[in-house]
């Protein structure tokens, strides 16, 4: 029993449990799934679908967290992800052709990269604070992608595009599989090669690391490119499910919901140890609170306020000092400077 | 000069942190008008009984009496505000803030509420000149100015807030022979003012070249308080890093003395890194354990790190005959055979988040890159093995490293290095904060290591410890190689006497 | 030597005058007092929360809740002016109490708890936001007499110029700011903690005070941004200043304060929001120019100065070693 409750994934999927359970007694048929035209419908499918590009973003900005790093730009990458894929679709004489689509993949997943390395590059080499550096791409980031639309919202009449977001296969949304596929590749990779022990290890104690011969620069290249594919794919996605492009508005405060569902995911924001299962379930709480709170009838944006008390509770848990201080109160009081000057010897 | 009531006295001192007793019994005394040093090796107790004295720990027992009324600190400030300053090596002055601030931020002159600038530059201005004869602009940040001048303005903060006590903790371990000779001047003025200066240093030199009065502490004892014209250096040291001076039986090697024969695996000719470590000549042969002894901060763990690239070296070569090409990076250092236990074992050793077994196959897997795994299978057989071959507690390699204790934890750092099966092993200070038992247990562990052909250089502040396990010792001082001895001539009288040297 | 404390200053004052004197070229009518008025007048807000954000970041923290503590202070104007009735001079307190309120608590977080400023902050942004859409989902227009004459006034001034009272009220807190960052001991003791907060509480300085004390004054710079903003807008509005923070940050490291804290002027922000203000300006003269390039002029601008800081920090540190 003791152990459940201290297993890593616990408390997000308890928090979980409890927001569908109370979705459950809210509106009974919260659970019902039908089928039409092959596909299947149902809040709980909806969230899978909705969440799926939240659900990919975490997953890039866990690894990026575990090397003690943070990625701001991820919701301007989003944005320029979708534009560029649907200005090319749009450009095309034929939509629905494939080869017009797969080119569009191509050219997005192919910029994505470069602007990952682009962080991961301020990042490694200049010795700019993540946050600093990343910073600047999400400034620009908007502008680039409202460049890329000329400020209009682009929309696209491709069904092949479509499918991306749309699609069904097997009567699940295509999303979903595309998430799943690269969750699986993501776990092989850093499960079953050393790349996760190395990330690990980097964001845990750089300088043991560098002693121990790790090349941390590559690392740390390597999961802000990995970070800003997720942002390029789950634009992709996120477009597609609209039909088009919008700058301004894509992908908003996708930085901030990721990095929420890696918290609460149990993957701490000092780096080291990373979940990405728990940030996968960190996501899916995020998405089913949104939907939950559009369910009862509350103006969506309320959500803001209920993640606000989130982020605030689960990083008052992580911090070492308010355990600390709720358990020795007083002899902290009575001598203020041995806590100070003992946390930075 | 008063000489027969102390302005200080602390008796009885107890101090001990969750699972360590870091004081016991110690005492200290002060006079006005005298120069104190305040001497003994790493884990002694100098830096846990400062901070008693300045309100940063509590004690457990004894007592402090200032000017003869007894006392107790709470912090820092209130230290301060009764007249005992501190000065501390990290010049813990605000870099961005113009010297004049930083002597006066706090308590600056006010003119209807506002700063008073100018009339807080003119007082930095004569208090610098005055008091320690500086004469710089006080109205540039204090970043522009060297560590030499960031301590004279941190002393003269103290200064300016009427000090009785200064204390003055290893002010000179990143000053040259000038900034020194000036520091020294300023203390000459300030003790004939009859000021009470407690005086940290490591440099023996300067022990005797300014202090009237040595308290020795050792392992948290205190050892001794002696006139300093009265105690010679070889004794000094010897009651800083020996028992008594009594010879020590050399644990009989198998197979002893080193051929001439033997590889070279790492030749370091004049390596040297400026303001660090002096350029030095070193070589060192297969199975052969080199110990390098001398006093903290003598740059034993400076030649260790350049020795594997930790550290870059600004002069001078590192050759690796066998290996061959050089070592300039731990990278490179890896790859050639060469591992490195750190003396930091936090920050630099350990990666407390992962488990034993995670931390034992670090440095292997950094060796065979991303995608040559080990198995899981095979990680759990070396983990297992390692467990047992070097007696680690708790035996679970799935434990986290972060709880383990100290002596545990330099025997995982241990593990993950000899998977890697060097050729030479790098041990800084191995044994430091461990048990009786482990110690011996690491000490056999050096010497068979180096029977079977693997190369050790060894550091430690214990120079029981050095003379045991080495079969040559090279002896720094001040940061020079001073002497390389081997074999008959290792013991205990010739290893101090070339550390006090003069 | 003297100079390199002023340098980045001199940088970013020198890009103005650099950019202001390069439109004044290309375009006819660029070089009048009006338009380098209306640079005051239509960034009036925005020079008010940079104000406080700089003292957050010379402090060595951030503050990522500013653009949402002025959606909600507009929002409750409104909401209470329009709705309830209220006086106008008894919202307006209320709000600046609020604001500064809300930037205590955070300070407070930040300060006791050790959690980092940029966490604690993206809860409160999060949290403004969010009240924002309990009190209402919809723009509340204010046709509130006391609101729409404050709008409406101008204030005339020599050469056929004027400015809005927005305008007098940024350069007030331009001026405080001024007289706080460099002639009191709760200013210095900002730039003492973003020195080293180690030595800072070694020092003796009320640490704990100072730190909360700058979230308590950006939350309150933030406030009145928003009583600006809303006589600017006359509405209020959950999407308002969506995006601000990252406004403001830009406008104060362009403006040469160090991110990582300890160095920073209060009129290097001043310049920061004008080069901010200078490059909308020649976009919409340019007309051909989409509003979007300001966002890649400012990211570029910001990579240059991020640049800069770095330099300068590195050239620090050889100097100390």
């Amino acid at each position: 029993m003791n152990r459940m409750f201290r297993h890593h994934l616990f408390w997000p999927l308890a928090i979980l449990a409890a927001l569908l359970l109370f979705n459950l007694f809210y509106s009974p048929d919260f659970f019902n799934i039908v089928m039409r035209n092959g596909h299947m419908y149902g809040s709980l499918i909806d969230i899978l679908n909705f969440g799926a590009p939240l659900v990919l973003v975490a997953i890039g900005m866990t690894l990026v967290i575990a090397t003690k790093g943070i990625d701001l730009s991820v919701g301007s990458i989003v944005a320029i992800a979708g534009a560029l894929a649907c200005l090319t679709i749009s450009r095309g004489t034929d939509q629905n052709a494939l080869s017009l689509v797969l080119s569009a993949v191509g050219l997005t997943v192919g910029l994505s990269f470069f602007l990952g390395a682009w962080n991961g590059f301020l990042v490694a080499t200049t010795g700019i604070q993540p946050i600093i550096a990343t910073l600047i791409l999400m400034v620009a980031g908007r502008g680039i992608a409202q460049l890329i639309t000329s400020g209009q919202i682009i929309t696209v009449t491709s069904d092949t595009y479509n499918y991306i977001g749309n699609g069904a296969l097997a009567a699940l949304p295509f999303s979903i599989f595309i998430v799943a596929a690269i969750y699986l590749i993501v776990s092989l990779l850093t499960r079953k090669t050393a790349l996760g022990l190395f990330i690990e290890s980097v964001g845990c104690n750089p300088q043991a690391s560098r002693l121990i011969g790790i090349r941390s620069r590559l690392i740390i290249i390597t999961v802000y490119m990995f970070c800003g594919l997720c942002a390029g794919i789950a634009g992709l996605i996120l477009s597609s499910n609209v039909a088009s492009a919008d700058g301004n508005n894509a992908g908003l405060w996708y930085e901030l919901d990721a990095i929420l569902a890696v918290v609460i995911g149990g993957t701490s924001l000092n780096g080291g140890r990373f979940y990405l299962t728990g940030t996968v379930i960190g996501a899916l709480i995020i998405q089913t609170l949104t939907t939950t709170i559009y369910m009862i009838g509350v103006p969506p944006e309320i959500t803001l306020v209920v993640k606000a008390f989130v982020v605030l509770t689960v990083c008052l848990i992580q911090s070492e000092v308010f355990r600390k201080k709720v358990v020795q109160r007083w002899k902290t009081r009575r001598y203020p400077a041995e806590r100070e000057v003992s946390r930075h010897v | 000069m008063n000489q027969d009531q102390p302005i200080l006295q602390m008796s009885g001192i107890h101090k001990r942190f969750p699972g360590v007793k870091v004081l016991s019994d110690v005492r200290f005394r002060l006079f006005p008008g005298e120069v104190h040093a305040l001497m003994g090796e790493n884990g002694a107790g100098k830096s846990t009984l400062i901070k008693v004295l300045t309100g940063v720990y509590s004690t457990d027992e004894g007592s402090i009496t200032l000017e003869g009324k007894p006392l107790v600190v709470r912090s820092p400030l209130e230290a301060q505000s009764i007249g005992i300053s501190t000065v501390y090596q990290e010049v813990n002055l605000c870099p961005n803030l113009t010297v004049a601030e930083n002597i006066f931020i706090g308590s600056e002159p006010l003119i209807f509420g506002r700063i008073n600038w100018k009339e807080m530059n003119r007082k930095a201005e004569t208090l610098l000149r005055d008091r320690l004869q500086l004469n710089i602009d006080v109205k540039l940040p204090l970043e522009n100015y060297s560590v030499a001048v960031q301590q004279l303005v941190a002393i003269a903060r103290s200064l300016n807030v009427s000090a009785k006590v200064l204390i003055l903790d290893e002010p000179t371990s990143s000053l040259d022979r000038g900034e020194v000779e000036q520091l020294f001047l300023i203390m000459r003025k300030l003790q004939r003012e009859g000021l009470a200066i407690l005086f940290v240093t490591h440099f023996l030199d300067q022990v005797y070249e300014i202090s009237d009065r040595i308290t020795i502490l050792r392992n948290g004892e205190f050892v001794g308080e002696y006139m300093a014209d009265e105690l010679p250096r070889i004794e000094l040291v010897s009651k800083m890093i020996g028992r008594e001076l009594q010879m020590l039986e050399r644990i009989p090697k198998g197979a002893d003395n080193v051929s001439p024969q033997a590889g070279i695996i790492a030749q370091a000719s004049g390596l040297g890194r400026k303001g660090v470590i002096e350029p030095f000549d070193l070589a060192i042969r297969q199975g052969e354990v080199v110990g390098l002894a001398g006093l903290l901060g003598s740059g034993r763990t400076e030649v260790a790190r350049l020795f594997f690239g930790a550290d870059r070296p600004d002069q001078g070569k590192l050759e690796l005959p066998i290996a061959g090409g050089t070592a300039a990076s731990p990278r490179q250092a890896l790859e050639k055979g060469i591992a490195f236990c750190s003396e930091n074992r936090k920050t630099e050793g350990i990666v407390g988040d992962l488990t034993v077994r995670e931390n034992m196959i670090l440095a292997i897997q950094a060796r065979r890159g991303w995608f040559k795994t080990i198995s899981r299978k095979r990680q759990d057989e070396l983990a297992l093995e390692y467990i047992k071959l070097l007696n680690i507690n708790p035996s679970n390699p799935e434990q986290l490293v972060r709880n383990l204790s100290g002596g545990n934890q330099q025997k995982v750092i241990l593990a993950r290095w000899l998977l890697t099966q060097p050729q030479l092993l790098i041990l800084d200070e191995p044994t430091r904060g461990i048990d009786v038992g482990t110690k011996a247990e690491i000490q056999k562990l050096v010497m068979s290591l180096s029977e079977e052909g693997m190369a050790v250089l060894f550091v430690s502040s214990e120079l029981e410890e050095v003379l045991r396990v080495s079969d040559r010792i090279a002896v720094l001082r001040d940061r020079r190689i001073v002497k390389e001895i081997a074999d008959q001539e290792i013991n205990q009288h010739n290893v101090m006497q070339a550390i006090a040297g003069g | 030597m003297y100079n390199r404390k002023y340098l980045p200053i001199l940088v970013t004052f020198g890009l103005f005058v650099l950019i202001f004197a390069a439109g004044s070229f290309r375009y006819t009518g660029f070089f009048s007092s009006q338009v380098f008025l209306n640079l005051l007048i239509d960034n009036s807000f925005l020079l008010i929360t940079a104000v406080g954000m700089t003292f957050v970041i010379v402090s060595g923290g951030i503050d990522l809740s500013v653009g949402s503590v002025i959606a909600l202070t507009t929002m409750i104007s409104a909401s209470l002016v329009q709705n309830q009735g209220w006086p106008p001079f008894v919202v307006i307190p209320l709000v600046l109490a609020t604001g500064a309120f809300f930037g205590w608590i955070m300070g407070a977080i930040i300060h006791y708890f050790k959690v980092q400023p940029f966490i604690v902050t993206l809860a409160g942004m999060f949290l403004a936001r969010g009240l924002c859409y309990v009190i209402s989902i919809n723009t509340i227009t204010i046709d509130d007499a006391f609101y729409t004459k404050v709008a409406q006034t101008k204030i005339p001034l020599p050469g056929n110029a004027s400015v809005s009272i927005s305008v007098l009220i940024a350069l007030a807190v331009v001026a405080i700011a001024l007289y706080l960052a460099h002639y009191t001991r709760f200013g210095r003791s900002v730039y003492a903690i973003g020195g080293s907060e180690q030595s800072a509480l070694l020092m003796g300085l009320p640490v704990a005070r100072t730190q909360i004390l700058v979230y308590t004054l950006s939350g309150f710079c933030s406030a009145l941004a928003g009583v600006v903003f809303t006589f600017y807008m006359l509405s209020g509005y959950g999407l308002h200043a969506v995006g601000m923070e990252l406004d403001t940050i830009a406008a104060v490291v362009i403006g040469g304060t160090l991110l990582t804290g300890g160095v920073g002027f209060v009129i290097g922000t001043f310049f920061g929001v004008l080069i901010q203000g200078v490059i909308q300006t020649i976009i919409s003269f340019e007309g051909t120019l989409s509003s979007w390039w300001t966002k890649i002029v400012i990211g570029l601008l910001l990579f240059f100065f991020i640049l800069l800081q770095r330099l300068f920090s590195s050239r620090r540190k050889t100097i100390r070693s």
